[in-house]
Formats: structure tokens, C-alpha cells, sequence
């Protein structure tokens, strides 16, 4: 089982995005159960959205404390709240971010590092406004990149099924976010590789 | 064909595949979504029912009540306060003898005010005449949507299906939606043997007499204690169309079981992963789900009972100055099973105000259960920093 971790702000679609993950990896046959941090959402507030994916039925039913992967939809929650709290050493994190993974060294310590800018894709895409862009979709795109847990097919086919408006423009965000995500090696790992090279 | 939804599209698609034809709901956390997803299927017309707006949970089931007494289908749904705030009209529905089916998304009772999940809504509403049935999945939930309207239209008892707020009502999973034709063979529309009809009058709610009102309630009381094998039946004929069955309770991998954990809800579900972890590692530990808690399924619980050494009762739910309410009402079920038969029975209380209840929680329940010696049995609150 792969448990996932998705952090953003209210009005980012992260529940969304949870979602439309949910139904990606269920149009590939895996099982899902995705869901918000049970509690009360406002615009602008931390919003927190988790999900499960297995070959088998999910029998769990209870938070998830330690994940392998976070999607971190706004980067100003990194540092602003324990971010990493009970990520696996080694697990991945994709950040909606103009910066680039390396500008990230101390998850760098512990973690895998990804970034796209989201945020600058939504808006190219008119997603939302500019001063309050919708990037889930975006997002999506990148992690199909970088993840290798769900296919771009996927995420476009999930993303023809849920979301009732700017299906096309939201589809092609998703599909740019692939060609420009980013990534960095966990720097323990990376040293490794140096010192086998 | 199946789709990932939220429990709470789960009660919609169920009330919409039962062809409902009276809704009348009042929105409330974390029910607000069941109404939002029936308003939208009655305004664009993929639900062919009459969507009531009210003013309150009361006149909510005021109007369910009188829909269904003119012989129709008729739902609502609701969570904690809005359920407390319809209780006289719950007594009406249960002595009226109506099949009106309705939704509770088990949500806390404040004060502390709390949106989150534990069963005293519910639970507070036990002696109301009602049915009561647990959720564990959104697919049991829009399986038993369905049969509800079946064994509450058979017996003319109302029926309350529960789902834990958040846990069910907003996570979203596969479910495989049942066939609309299908549903259709399985439920024919509604046939009334008594109703409100201009052409042919009747006096409802009358004033009943002492001569007469002991009888009513015995005939209520003989319809309720119908209902586990009105449901048994039910859902022999769910699991011959559609391939699944639930029961009104469930052993699970219970066999030759030194403990058993009793359980209802969401908690099932994360019980099943502890259960499989410890038969994994040799122990010999079960479980009982409870889906039906009223009636109370005496005659089941027993069976499934009888002889086993310990029971640990997991409820998230307390009667304030008694105990898990779960764990009472079970001691008293087993009260008369001979002394070398009855279970040493613990009852736990946890989770209450959604507190997580994760698979280390159960684990301390199974090593108090363990270890535990009568008469320590008196309730035990797990994860508690007063």
C-alpha cells in the first residue's frame, strides 16, 4: 500500500486533487479511498487531503501518520507548519514552486525533491484567477512525471470524468506540468551513487 | 458500473436507484453533501421526487411523515443536532408505523461542539421505534439504502441507516452503483395497506385509548422483532442479484477465537487489518461486526458468542453515569447463556468526537482485554489524558 499526503490551501482544489488522483489510479484497476483532514475548510486556510492506493481492497479507515509521498500545493506551508511531520525517510515530495529542487536542501537531507511551477502553468492555462489560480490539475501532471504511480492517460481520463468545467484547458496544464517538473535525488542517496561512481 | 464516490453520493445514488418520490431535508456537517447531491438529481431529473425545503430537522421529518402516510417512498437525512431537534417527530414516525428511510451521518453532540464522528446522535434515538443499521464501506451504504426501503415498506417499521461522519460520508472509494433495472425487479414501487386517499378516508393519529394503545405498541414491538429475519431473507435475495451480503452481524475470522472484538462502523474495517495481522502471527484473535443494533439481534449475538472465552467491546458512543452502549446492551443479551458459556465481556470507550481510532488504539484494546480480570471489566477509556 502507498499512502499519500497532500497539503495546500483552501481554494487550490487540494481535496480535489485527492480525488482526481483517486479516480486516476482507479481507471488502472488499483484500489483507492482518498479523503480531507476531517475538519472545517476556509478560503486561504491549510487544507490537508490524504489517500490510499493498494492492489487489494483498502481496509484501513483512520488518518494516515506516516506517508511516502507529499504533494505540497502551496510552498508557503513549508516551514509555516511541520510540513514532513511522519514522512518515511527516503519518501518523495512534489512542491508547486518557480524554484528548483536544489533551492531545498534541507528536505534534500531526508527526502526526495521535486518542484513545478504550478502556479505560473494554472495561470498560462486561465485556471482560476491570477491572484487565486487553480493548480491541482497542474500538479497532477507533474507527479504522473515524476512519480511513476499513475500514467498522464490516466490523470487526462480522470480529469474528463470530474471536472465539469475548462476540461481542455485543465487537461493541457496537466500535460505541460509533465514535459517541466523537476527533480532532485535525496542527497544521502546521491552521495552514494557519487561514491560508487 | 463502478465509481469513486464519497459516502454521502453513496445514501444519494441509493435514494435515487429506490426511486424515491418525497425528500424533505434540512443541510447540516457532515450530512450537508446527501441533500446538496438529491437536490441536484431532483432539479435536473435524474430523480423523479418531490424535493421539500423546510425550515428545520423537525418539519423536515413532519413532512417525510406525512408524504409517506399518502403511501408514497419518502427520505431524508440528517446529523446530531438536526437528529435531536426531529425526536417527538421520530416517535411519530415509529408509533405511526411509517417506512420512511432516513440517513444519519453520525456526527458528535456538543457541547464541546464537534463535527466530528461517534454514535450518541444515534444512539440517543434507540427507543424511537426505529431500525437501526451501522455502515462499514460506501458500497454497504448504497446496498443497504436500497434494501432498507424493502424491510422498512415489509414490516411498516421506519429504518435509520448510520454512516461515521468523515470516515464514510467524505471518503471517497470505488463503489459498483447496482443496475437501475435491476434495483427495479428487486424493488417494486411502494404498495400501502393503509393511507391518507381522499376517495377512500381514514383517521391517522387519532387519540388511542388505554384499552387500545398496549396493543399497538405489542404490534410494533412484534413487527420490530421481525426484522433480523425479514432482513436475512432481503439480503439472500440482494446476494442472488447483485453478489454481496452484509448480515445483520458478521463473524469474522472468529473460528476457535480466544478473543473476539465487537465492533460497528468504520472501526470494523481498521479491526479486520488488526485481526489479519494477529491470526498472521498465530494469535487467536476475531471478530463480530454489528451491523443491526436495533432491534437488538439477541438470538444472533449468542450464536456468535456462546463459549468464547473473551469479548472486547469497542464503542464509540457513551451513556453518560452507565458505559459504552454497545458493551451494556450486549451484557445483558448474554445474561442468560450458562455460566461455563458467557464470555468474560469488556467493554471499551474511544473515539468519541472523531478521535482517530488507528490500529495501535485497537492494539491496546486486545492486550487490556487480555489481560484484564472481572471485575476490572467496568468501561475502560482508551486514549484519555484527563
Amino acid at each position: 500500500m502507498r499512502e499519500l499526503r497532500l497539503h495546500g490551501r483552501g481554494g487550490q482544489g487540494t481535496v480535489i486533487a485527492s480525488k482526481l488522483l483517486a479516480v486516476a489510479l482507479f481507471l488502472e484497476g488499483r484500489e483507492v479511498q482518498s479523503f480531507p483532514m476531517f475538519g472545517v475548510e476556509r478560503r486561504g486556510s491549510p487544507v490537508t487531503a490524504f489517500l490510499r492506493v493498494d492492489d487489494a481492497p483498502i481496509k484501513l479507515r483512520c488518518e494516515i501518520q506516516e506517508p511516502d509521498n507529499l504533494i505540497v500545493l502551496d510552498p508557503t506551508l513549508i516551514g509555516a507548519t511541520d510540513i514532513t511531520a511522519g514522512l518515511k525517510p527516503g519518501g518523495r515530495i512534489l512542491i508547486n514552486t518557480d524554484q528548483a529542487p536544489e533551492d531545498f536542501p534541507r528536505l534534500l537531507e531526508r527526502f526526495h525533491v521535486s518542484t513545478i511551477d504550478a502556479t505560473g502553468i494554472a495561470i498560462r492555462h486561465g485556471l482560476g484567477g491570477k491572484s487565486q489560480p487553480i493548480v491541482n490539475t497542474a500538479i497532477l501532471g507533474a507527479f504522473a512525471a515524476d512519480s511513476g504511480t499513475i500514467t498522464m492517460a490516466s490523470v487526462r481520463d480522470a480529469i474528463r470524468e470530474e471536472v465539469p468545467m475548462q476540461i481542455d484547458a485543465n487537461i493541457a496544464a496537466a500535460a505541460e506540468a509533465v514535459t517541466a517538473v523537476r527533480h532532485a535525488a535525496m542527497r544521502d542517496a546521491h552521495l552514494t551513487e557519487v561514491a560508487r561512481a | 458500473m463502478k465509481k469513486v464516490m464519497v459516502g454521502n453520493h453513496a445514501v444519494a445514488w441509493g435514494v435515487r436507484l429506490a426511486r424515491v418520490e418525497v425528500i424533505s431535508a434540512y443541510p447540516i456537517t457532515p450530512q450537508t453533501q446527501v441533500v446538496e447531491k438529491l437536490s441536484e438529481m431532483c432539479a435536473d431529473g435524474t430523480l423523479a421526487a418531490r424535493f421539500i425545503k423546510v425550515e428545520s430537522e423537525h418539519s423536515a421529518m413532519a413532512a417525510v411523515i406525512g408524504a409517506s402516510a399518502t403511501g408514497v417512498r419518502a427520505f431524508t437525512a440528517s446529523s446530531s443536532h438536526g437528529l435531536l431537534y426531529m425526536h417527538e417527530m421520530l416517535h411519530w414516525a415509529g408509533g405511526g408505523r411509517l417506512p420512511i428511510v432516513m440517513a444519519d451521518i453520525n456526527r458528535a453532540v456538543g457541547p464541546g461542539w464537534n463535527i466530528w464522528t461517534d454514535q450518541n446522535d444515534s444512539l440517543s434515538q434507540r427507543d424511537t421505534g426505529w431500525v437501526q443499521l451501522y455502515c462499514e464501506t460506501n458500497q454497504e451504504v448504497v446496498d443497504t439504502t436500497i434494501m432498507a426501503f424493502k424491510l422498512a415498506e415489509q414490516l411498516n417499521v421506519p429504518v435509520m441507516l448510520m454512516l461515521d461522519g468523515f470516515y464514510l460520508s467524505h471518503t471517497a472509494e470505488p463503489v459498483d452503483v447496482p443496475d437501475q433495472e435491476l434495483v427495479d425487479r428487486f424493488l417494486p414501487r411502494r404498495v400501502a395497506p393503509y393511507k391518507l386517499d381522499v376517495d377512500s378516508p381514514h383517521a391517522f393519529g387519532a387519540l388511542v385509548r388505554p384499552d387500545a394503545y398496549m396493543e399497538m405498541r405489542f404490534l410494533q414491538q412484534d413487527a420490530l422483532n421481525k426484522v433480523p429475519q425479514a432482513l436475512e431473507v432481503i439480503e439472500k435475495d440482494w446476494l442472488r442479484m447483485f453478489g454481496r451480503s452484509y448480515g445483520a452481524v458478521e463473524s469474522y475470522r472468529a473460528e476457535d477465537a480466544e478473543l473476539l472484538l465487537v465492533t460497528s462502523g468504520t472501526v470494523t474495517s481498521t479491526a479486520r487489518a488488526v485481526v489479519d495481522a494477529r491470526r498472521g502471527a498465530g494469535e487467536a484473535v476475531g471478530l463480530l461486526k454489528m451491523k443491526m443494533f436495533r432491534p437488538f439481534p439477541t438470538a444472533l449475538l449468542r450464536d456468535a458468542l456462546r463459549g468464547v472465552p473473551r469479548v472486547a467491546v469497542l464503542d464509540r458512543n457513551v451513556s453518560p453515569g452507565h458505559g459504552g452502549i454497545f458493551a451494556e446492551e450486549l451484557r445483558s443479551a448474554l445474561y442468560d447463556l450458562p455460566d461455563a458459556e458467557r464470555p468474560e465481556l469488556f467493554g471499551f470507550v474511544l473515539g468519541l468526537g472523531g478521535r482517530d481510532i488507528t490500529p495501535a488504539v485497537i492494539d491496546e484494546v486486545i492486550e487490556k482485554a487480555r489481560t484484564g480480570t472481572v471485575p476490572g471489566r467496568e468501561d475502560l477509556w482508551v486514549g484519555v489524558n484527563p
